[in-house]
């Protein structure tokens, strides 16, 4: 039985059909708002984990480089870590807790057995400066995994290097630019990419010291093949295009885009985000991509940590292969591992960052490629793009779908005419969602869809489930014609409602200061 | 294909409402030409079966030597409940917090995270994490271009080799100029970051500087002069970016007093296992002046239209999913669960827990130097150290192999990660921390005495009677 949360939304509760099933949950029932730690300091409590050292033990630093003032951190008993932990925890939205089709983020299904592997002792206790044949083991995983991603991709070679995917596009268009150094080519200074890409595209060429140029997309939702022709010429050194597109769409035309960038000398580097779609259908290295990146934390399965963190390895062909960053994973005659020395390939672009990679995260996506193997992949893929397929079906019976083809793993929805007739925007209905106890997908990107919704359920989400959140869909659709003040005031039984953002972004409180930290109360 | 919850009769039934006989057919648009049939992949492991692949694979590394490696990389003790914690998966299968009202969990602990960092640096504005302590470096040398328009960073030959190589490969897109600046050959303060060598790049007037980026301790466990490196930097028109490690920061000068403008560092010995490399956690502080140019998240405190207190990811039109090419960096998602580690295990060992761990490390170093004298390896530099310290050890390369042999990782070998640096070519670099014991020092000891003679005999073999200190050596 539903407990009334306003007037309205009572009478509406009443009036709608499915219960949303976040208004079940009494108030007050709910997890509660927590202090901060500071909040939660008492003096003297806490510690006694190490043993005391000596007294004199620091009497040989100098007095000048020492601390004067001690740290104000928090003195927290560990029973009361715990509880706050615990606390925050139900506050968050997960996967573990429900459905959360946030569309380009690919937000599978964890594998427990996967973080039992990145635990194991002889994983995770290793220091990264132990010498080769102390690390012989995760060398051979790592060495392993090239191999896996390489046939993946159909690409000649693979670094694991880069410790996300923005960071596998840095290296990889990077590596792009070393490619037409090596070669004299000096004028390439253009990366061309369609308008509808992830931010990080124009922001890792701007990185990468070229210049971007924007392309639209072509009414089919396909990059624009003569907007690309007329932008592509001697000043262009790579296209960056995202295939499946950001719109959940396989680049029909992508052969001819292929040939028409190498034609023109340049390269083309594919953003791996929507790698979930094609596994065994499609190998960028097959169809001409000279350089792409996976998001080991989309494809493989490997956990978001709430925001990280993932691993971006990065797959070439076989002229890139000169520049993969450094160090390199090789494999000698004999069968042993070791890693490529500093200075070993001068024509490396160098490091992106300490030691060989987030081998901890690579431990984890190994094991997910191992246990589905490549029919286990193919049908991770087909699983993903046929619920998309129909969970699409499904909604649009509620709203517009802009694009009639079949969609890959995801697709893009739109409230527009929901906005024109009710006023109810797809925000009020992302938050509306919450209510209804699913995530809201990603919501205004692509940014060349009008109210857009970026819908991807994956393979790991039950038929049963995807039916709910379409009912939910479509029953927000009904309450914003009927009872829209429920829609545009929701999540009402979230842990907080809508957020002061222009507050927060005016004057910035980005830290813990007691004066500063008083002026909200504190939860109780 | 164990984690699909579809069945035969599911898959018909979506199939059915969709009109079509097979799964072929949504992927009818991709070109026949381009058409891959299937992954030349082995088919799956049943789960057990890659249990035991997966454990064969952990057990052919070699682990549990008696060790003495740092370079940036800490084995600290962690309290067990940093991993129940990150093992809560409302926070690990979480993303990015895009939706604040069902993520204050994360928020809140992301928030906590950059005011435990801030306390620690001394610095106002703490980014919500970056990559590992080599792309921090990167991101503050690139910070300090923007702000100051200037094109030149100058980076002390003694900040840690892959911070250097890091940052190289960061400015090798803007063409942005990395020179290094020398260290001191002999004296007191060798090894240390030349000053006089700093006064004449920054004298440069036709190559400006924008930044001079001091590590301490230095890579080489070196406490560096960073109140002077701050006012010769200064005095240029130049930032100060210190590199920092955070354990150090309870009983050494934080960036903050001295007046460093960013503080970038790695995080892994705050709660974060050595994992050969990763993930670790990336530090970036700055003070306030420069908080348009921090880039990565940033978390604020600020309320619900209840007016209750909530937290949500703020100034964000320094991203690069509003801002795209014109973005202060590409980055977006990082380390965000390697930030809660850090911030659970600050929380759980405590101010006096912290300062008992650098001191203990402290005190444990000392007990490893005079030891490894005793044994015939004296310091390298004669310089202050906290917890790490390099020793002059001839044919440091092959004395360190035959140390593995007798269950010590007898640190780093210094010509390995900085070939072509003659006055490290006989160096080892060690370390000691809280979980180093008098045991396992005095092994190594043992042992060096041991290797050195044995090399003074013209012997290979090893001396009968080395216990091996640490069980678990093969």
């Amino acid at each position: 039985m539903s407990v009334p949360i306003t007037p309205e939304a009572a009478a509406a509760a009443a009036l709608l059909g499915p219960e949303p099933s976040g208004l079940s949950v009494p108030p007050g029932a709910g997890p509660a708002l927590q202090p901060t730690l500071f909040e939660l300091s008492r003096p003297g409590r806490g510690g006694g984990k190490v043993a005391h050292p000596p007294k004199d033990a620091l009497d040989r630093i100098p007095a000048a480089a020492r601390r004067v003032t001690p740290p104000a951190l928090p003195e927290i008993d560990e029973p009361t870590v715990a509880r706050h932990y615990v606390n925050l925890s139900r506050l968050n939205y997960s996967i573990d807790t429900g459905f959360y089709p946030l569309g380009s983020c690919t937000m599978k299904y964890n594998p427990k057995v996967n973080e039992w592997a990145a635990r194991l002792p002889g994983f995770a206790s290793l220091h990264p400066f132990a010498p080769d044949a102390l690390a012989q083991g995760t060398l051979d995983l790592l060495w392993q995994l090239e191999e896996a991603l390489a046939a993946i991709s159909g690409m000649e070679a693979v670094t694991l290097q880069p410790a996300a995917g923005a960071q596998g596009e840095l290296a990889g268009i990077l590596m792009v630019r070393a490619y037409h150094r090596a070669r004299g080519d000096l004028d390439r200074t253009e990366v061309v990419i369609p308008d509808n890409a992830h931010g990080t595209n124009p922001a890792t060429a701007s990185m990468a010291g070229f210049t971007t140029v924007s392309i639209p997309s072509a009414p089919d939702g396909g990059v624009d093949i003569e907007a690309f022709r007329s932008a592509l010429g001697p000043r262009t050194a790579a296209i960056m295009i995202t295939n499946p597109s950001t719109l959940g769409l396989f680049e029909k035309r992508v052969v001819e885009l292929l040939e028409m960038v190498h034609a023109v000398g340049a390269l083309a580097y594919m953003d791996g985000a929507n790698l979930n779609a094609i596994m065994g259908h499609f190998r960028p290295g097959d169809a001409g991509f000279d350089v792409m990146h996976f998001n080991v934390h989309k494809t493989f399965g490997t956990p978001h940590g709430g925001g990280g963190p993932g691993a971006g390895p990065v797959g070439v062909r076989a002229a890139l292969v000169p520049f993969l960053p450094s160090p390199r994973v090789l494999r000698e005659a004999d069968g042993t591992f070791r890693l490529e020395a500093p200075g070993e390939r001068p024509s490396s672009i160098g490091r992106m960052r300490s030691f060989v990679g987030n081998t901890g995260v690579l431990i984890r996506a190994y094991a997910y490629i191992r246990a589905h193997g490549g029919p286990g992949l193919v049908q991770v893929s087909e699983d993903a793009v046929l619920a998309a397929n129909y969970l699409k079906h499904r909604v649009a019976e509620a709203y517009e779908v802009p694009f009639e083809r079949p969609c890959m793993h995801e697709f893009i929805a739109s409230a527009a005419a929901l906005k024109r007739d009710t006023g109810v925007r797809t925000l009020d209905v992302a938050k509306r969602l919450i209510d209804y106890g699913h995530h809201p997908p990603t919501i205004y990107f692509p940014h060349t869809v009008e109210e857009g919704m970026l819908i991807e359920p994956t393979e790991t989400e039950s038929v049963e489930t995807l039916d709910a959140f379409a009912d939910a869909l479509i029953a927000i659709a009904r309450e914003a014609h009927e009872a829209p003040g429920l829609v545009t005031s929701a999540p009402t039984t979230a842990p907080v409602r809508r957020l002061d953002e222009a507050a927060a972004a005016r004057q910035p409180n980005l830290r813990w200061r007691p004066v500063a930290g008083a002026e909200t109360p504190c939860p109780e | 294909m164990a984690y699909t919850p579809h069945t035969a009769d599911d898959r018909e039934r979506m199939l059915a409402a969709l009109g079509i006989d097979s799964v072929e057919a949504l992927f009818a648009e991709i070109p026949s030409s381009v058409r891959a049939a299937g992954l030349p992949l082995p088919a799956g492991f049943p789960e057990h079966e890659l249990m035991a692949h997966l454990a064969a694979l952990a057990a052919a590394n070699r682990t549990g030597l008696a060790e003495f490696a740092g370079g940036g990389v800490y084995r600290h003790y962690i309290p067990p409940i940093v991993d129940q914690v990150l093992l809560r998966s409302e926070f690990y299968t979480a993303y990015t917090p895009y939706q604040p009202e069902v993520s204050q969990g994360t928020l809140q602990s992301i928030y906590e995270f950059e005011s435990l960092v801030a306390e620690l640096t001394g610095m106002d504005v703490v980014s919500a994490s970056h990559y590992d302590g080599a792309a921090a470096t990167a991101e503050a040398a690139l910070m300090a271009c923007r702000a100051t328009r200037r094109e030149h960073v100058l980076v002390s030959a003694a900040v840690h080799p892959h911070y250097r190589e890091t940052v190289a490969t960061y400015f090798r897109g803007g063409d942005l100029a990395l020179d290094e600046i020398p260290l001191v050959a002999d004296g007191p303060s060798a090894g240390t970051t030349d000053l006089a060598a700093l006064e004449r790049l920054l004298a440069d007037a036709t190559r400006p500087v924008a930044g001079v980026i001091v590590a301490n301790p230095s890579f080489l466990g070196l406490l560096e002069p960073m109140d002077e490196a701050v006012r010769l930097a200064h005095a240029a028109g130049a930032l100060l970016v210190a590199v920092v490690e955070p354990v150090s920061l309870t009983v050494l000068a934080p960036p903050g007093a001295y007046g460093a403008d960013i503080a970038a560092g790695e995080g892994q010995p705050l709660g974060i296992p050595p994992q050969y490399g990763g993930p670790y956690l990336g530090l970036l502080a700055a003070t306030d002046p420069l908080i348009r140019q921090i880039p990565g998240r940033l978390v604020g405190m600020t309320t619900d239209v209840d007016g209750r207190r909530a937290y949500v990811m703020t100034m964000r039109a320094r991203e690069q999913d509003i801002r795209r090419e014109k973005a202060a960096s590409n980055i977006c998602t990082n380390q965000a669960l390697c930030a809660l580690a850090a911030a659970v295990y600050v929380a759980t060992i405590g101010p006096h827990g912290l300062r008992d761990v650098a001191a203990m490390s402290a005190a444990r170093a000392a007990e490893l130097e005079a030891t490894l004298a005793a044994a015939g390896a004296p310091r390298l530099f004669p310089g202050p150290y906290l917890n790490e310290f390099a020793v002059r050890v001839p044919d440091a390369r092959r004395v360190h192999e035959a140390l593995l042999d007798r269950g010590i990782l007898g640190g780093i070998v210094l010509a390995d990660v900085e070939p072509g640096r003659p006055e490290l070519a006989d160096g080892l670099l060690v370390c000691a921390t809280e979980v180093t014991t008098s045991a396992e020092i005095a092994a190594f000891g043992a042992a060096l005495s041991a290797v050195l003679a044995g090399a003074v005999a013209g012997r290979t073999g090893a001396p009968a009677g080395l216990a091996s200190p640490a069980g678990g050596v093969r």
